[in-house]
């Protein structure tokens, strides 16, 4: 939290293994989702990580996270699932269900390609060519500082977006 | 997109962050909302005619004190719902405190009183407007703080919502003090307990609309 960024990606590693099997555990029915949902919340956690205070259990704080994005996913299936019943054998709710369903694997990297260029481009440097900060300002001719604000809006509106999907 | 591949990405983003924000963003709506109010009370109902006179007596500051009072526990109960993982629990019940404390003094002045004087204490001169104006008083609070809470993680939204309602209301109430005539214990545990009740229950009903994350 302190802005180390080896030891912050070390950590994170760490962290997705952690809320994977987590997750894993509490989502047993639905193992498509575990993924997203590890994404999510790593996006949720990273975006609100000012919410953490060191004086307080970090596994109380990433549990409650957790939980609360977990829960969130219930309950937008057992709505989704809710409007089945009464409507069984109605083909065209059916025919909805199931694009309902496609639509809701999410994937970040559409997600990506909506956000404006002067944050897609330094996080698409970063993430695909694997190249530093320093690196990717002097190949976009961007100053570091505009492409590390870049980065971080991004992010920003990326977890905005991730949460009106869902 | 692979989970490395965000790790990655997330990690590039190392921005250091501030410490103690869940109650600097609450502090600092409640820095903008309260000089907003303050303004809402002198533009539509204006000070009592006569508050400097009012305020050397205990009653005025017991009206401006006990919401103030509320309105602390009710920050501090906030500032914990806003932050995954910390219980509340504490807060809660200190909030709860002031208003048992007024109810108590309440009864005691309504029973010591003559008979004729306590349907009076009870009903003021101004019980059908007192609660619409420290709820009327109370909405710059109430949308500063729902916005500063959507800058937070609280991940009980309806608790979250009411002690947002209620931390509104009762400052709201604080201000309002200024304006309203009424001298008597009875009335403000009635009339203005019930101002501060409704900003929470509005809270509690907007809380998990508004504050998803």
């Amino acid at each position: 939290m302190g802005g180390e960024q080896a030891a912050y990606r070390d950590f994170l590693q760490k962290l997705s293994a952690h809320l994977r099997a987590f997750l894993r555990r509490r989502l047993f029915g639905w193992p498509d989702e575990v993924e997203d949902l590890v994404q999510e919340c790593l996006l949720a956690m990273h975006n609100k990580r000012h919410t953490y205070q060191s004086d307080q259990p970090l596994t109380a704080w990433v549990h409650a996270i957790a939980r609360y994005k977990l829960i969130d996913l219930l309950r937008s299936k057992s709505t989704r699932e809710a409007l089945h019943d009464p409507l069984d054998d109605d083909l065209a709710v059916f025919a909805e269900s199931s694009t309902d369903a496609s639509d809701a694997r999410r994937d970040l990297t559409g997600l990506l390609e909506t956000l404006p260029e002067r944050q897609r481009l330094p996080i698409e440097q970063v993430r695909l060519n694997g190249l530093s900060v320093m690196e990717a300002a002097a190949l976009l001719g961007m100053s570091e500082s505009a492409v590390k604000v870049g980065i971080h809006r991004g992010l920003k509106a990326l977890g905005k977006r991730v949460g009106t999907l869902s | 997109m692979k989970t490395d591949d965000l790790i990655f990405l997330l990690a590039a983003d190392t921005a250091p962050v501030a410490s103690h924000a869940a109650s600097r963003q609450i502090a600092i709506a409640m820095a903008l909302g309260i000089p907003l109010a303050i303004l809402t009370m002198l533009l539509t109902m204006g000070t009592r005619p006569d508050l400097v006179h009012a305020i050397r007596f205990p009653m005025f500051w017991i009206k401006v004190l006990f919401p103030a009072a509320v309105a602390c526990a009710g920050f501090a109960t906030l500032a914990r719902l806003a932050r995954p993982g910390v219980s509340a629990r504490i807060g809660k019940w200190a909030s709860a405190l002031p208003v048992l404390l007024l109810w108590l003094l309440a009864v005691a002045a309504y029973v010591s009183a003559a008979p004729s004087e306590r349907a009076g204490m009870v009903w003021g001169q101004s019980w059908q407007t007192c609660t619409l104006s420290v709820l009327m008083t109370s909405v710059p609070i109430f949308v500063a703080a729902f916005i500063a809470l959507r800058q937070l993680e609280p991940t009980q939204l309806a608790p979250t919502g009411a002690y947002a309602g209620m931390l509104s209301g009762a400052t709201g109430a604080a201000i309002y003090a200024f304006h309203c005539p009424e001298m008597a214990l009875p009335f403000l545990a009635i009339w203005y307990v019930a101002g501060i009740a409704a900003a929470a229950v509005i809270g509690a009903t907007l809380g998990p609309r508004l504050l998803r994350w």
